[in-house]
This record gives C-alpha cells, structure tokens and sequence, in this order.
C-alpha cells in the first residue's frame, strides 16, 4: 500500500514543512495580518495591507506549473493516480459552504492552515477555536460524507 | 501600509506554493489544509500521512520562527488572536469558537478553504473553486466592515 511507504511519508513531511514555514515567512500566520488585507475600508485611509495578495499569486503560480508538470505524466512518483477533487459540480452547498466559512474568516481572521500552525505558538483561546474547528468539520460530516468511496457516491 | 511587507509575504508563498507542488507530484494529493485536517477521523482511511503533514507544518513554523525572529509575529512578537468587538457585546470566547465553528462547518460543505481552493484550485483552473473563493473573499470582506473586528 503505497500511503505506508517510507517516500510516500517523507514527501508528506516536507509538504507540511514547506508549508508551516511559507505561513511563518509570509506572516500569515497573523490573524490581523490577514484582517488587515480583508478590511478594504481602510483602503482610502492608506491602512490596507496588500500582503495576502503577494502571498497566494506566487503560490498559484508555482503550483500552476506543478499542474502542468503532472499532465505530462500519468501518476505521480509514490502513488498510481492523482486523487482529483471528487466534486465537479458548483451548487448551494458549495455557495453555503464558502459563505460561512468566509464569515468565519472575516470574524477571526484564522483560515484552516494558520489555525493548525498557530499550535506553534500557542496563542490565548487557540484551543477554543481549534476544538470548534474540528467539531464544525465533523459536524459538516453528517452533510459532506467523510471517506474517499462515500465522497464518490455523494458526488454523483 | 505600515506593516505591508511584499517580499517576504512572496516568498512564503512561493514556499505555500511549493508545498502543494511537492504533495500534487509526489503523492497525487491536494494540499488544502481543511480536508487534510477534516478527514482525520473515521472512516477516513488515509490517517497516516494526514497526520505526518500536520505535524510537520507545526515543528516547521516553530523552526522557521526560531531561525528568522525578526519576521515578526511567532518570532519576536508574540501571536495574539483578535478580541471580538466591543460593541457587539459577545465575549472573546465566545466569538473566536463562533468563528471557529463556521471555519470547521463551511470548509467542510464548500469542500475546501484558502489553501484548497485558493492555491490549488486555481492553479488548477477549477471554475468550481473559483467560484468558491469569490465567495469566501467576498463574504470575509464585507464580515470585516460588518464587524468592525479590525
């Protein structure tokens, strides 16, 4: 099985790895960084922070062209197939979902991946937000079916 | 503008952006953080290298604010979450497990968060998380004003 392979792990690893640091480096892991970027009142005023934008451009570019790399190959070097997003289909649930999740965001100024690397610093009342993330996400469970084969069915 | 800081916001996104790199081409996976994290329990069948990640991202932001203190927050300054706004008379708990809550809710429905999304799914031109993402900015900006949580 290829997802206990040595590999398989260590490319895990240093995807996690790239990431926490690219979340330290860029400073998003900074709930009023991030708030002062969504805050565009402040635009006028001259207090906006641009930074997210400078953040997320290079990303997509640099993943861009790992997209294009992997077209070129028909699996990717530790397992058999690319796992594609099972769900193709733009509807409500996808129109809800990004809704309260965008309400979450601008209330807190945490997205999932700060959230997780802010374990670093152990920030004051991380924990309340860290429990109430994951019991929202399994409580979406009930909604969104967890598991690969469940997904597949719900996608169709 | 006093704590816009374009160089360094661009390569740590360059660094986000070669993590996605590495999981697409390594192991074929998405490296959106809310579905990394959301399938942890089961019957999700992939535990092993979802924790490896995570695990990963933490010891490597606490590596990063060790070796490079003076980028700011995690390093010499100290990392805060908001207080929740005084006017709308909600305590800060309250409001930060609120918040967490419809992060954790609408992550899941929406399938993906700003790194799902926002990074993969664009670069993969997915119409259906552009979409999402126009909505995720669009409805944290006008929380934002709403709020007044800045």
């Amino acid at each position: 099985m290829a997802v206990l392979k040595l590999p398989y792990l260590a490319t895990a690893a240093v995807s996690g790895a790239l990431f926490g640091a690219g979340l330290y480096v860029s400073q998003m892991v900074d709930p009023l960084k991030v708030l002062r970027f969504l805050d565009f009142t402040a635009i006028p005023t001259g207090g906006w922070d641009p930074s997210l934008a400078f953040v997320i451009v290079p990303a997509i570019v640099v993943m861009f062209i790992a997209v294009r790399i992997g077209k070129g190959r028909t699996a990717p070097l530790f397992d058999t197939a690319f796992h594609e997003p099972e769900y193709k289909r733009i509807d409500g649930r996808l129109i809800a979902g990004a809704a309260l999740f965008g309400i979450g965001w601008g209330m807190s100024g945490i997205c999932p991946g700060p959230a997780i690397s802010l374990i670093a610093f152990l920030p004051d009342n991380l924990w309340i937000f860290l429990v109430a993330l994951f019991v929202g996400s399994y409580a979406g469970s009930a909604i969104i079916p967890s598991g690969h084969a469940r997904r597949l069915a719900d996608a169709q | 503008m006093e704590s816009f800081s374009p160089l360094s916001a661009a390569i740590g996104g360059s660094l986000i952006g070669l993590a996605a790199a590495v999981l697409w081409l390594g192991n074929g996976r998405i490296a959106g953080i809310s579905g990394i994290f959301g399938q942890l329990l089961p019957p999700a069948q992939t535990v092993v290298w979802r924790l490896v990640f995570l695990v990963a991202l933490i010891a490597a932001t606490f590596v990063a604010a060790k070796l490079l203190p003076g980028l700011g927050v995690g390093g010499n300054v100290r990392a805060i979450l908001v207080d929740a706004p005084a006017a709308w008379g909600v305590p800060t708990p309250i409001w930060l497990a609120i918040a967490g809550l419809l992060v954790g809710v609408g992550t899941k429905l929406g399938n993906g968060c700003t790194s799902g999304h926002g990074v993969c799914g664009l670069a993969r031109l997915s119409l259906r998380s552009l979409v999402a993402v126009l909505v995720f900015f669009g409805v944290a900006i006008v929380t934002v004003t709403v709020t007044g949580v800045v």
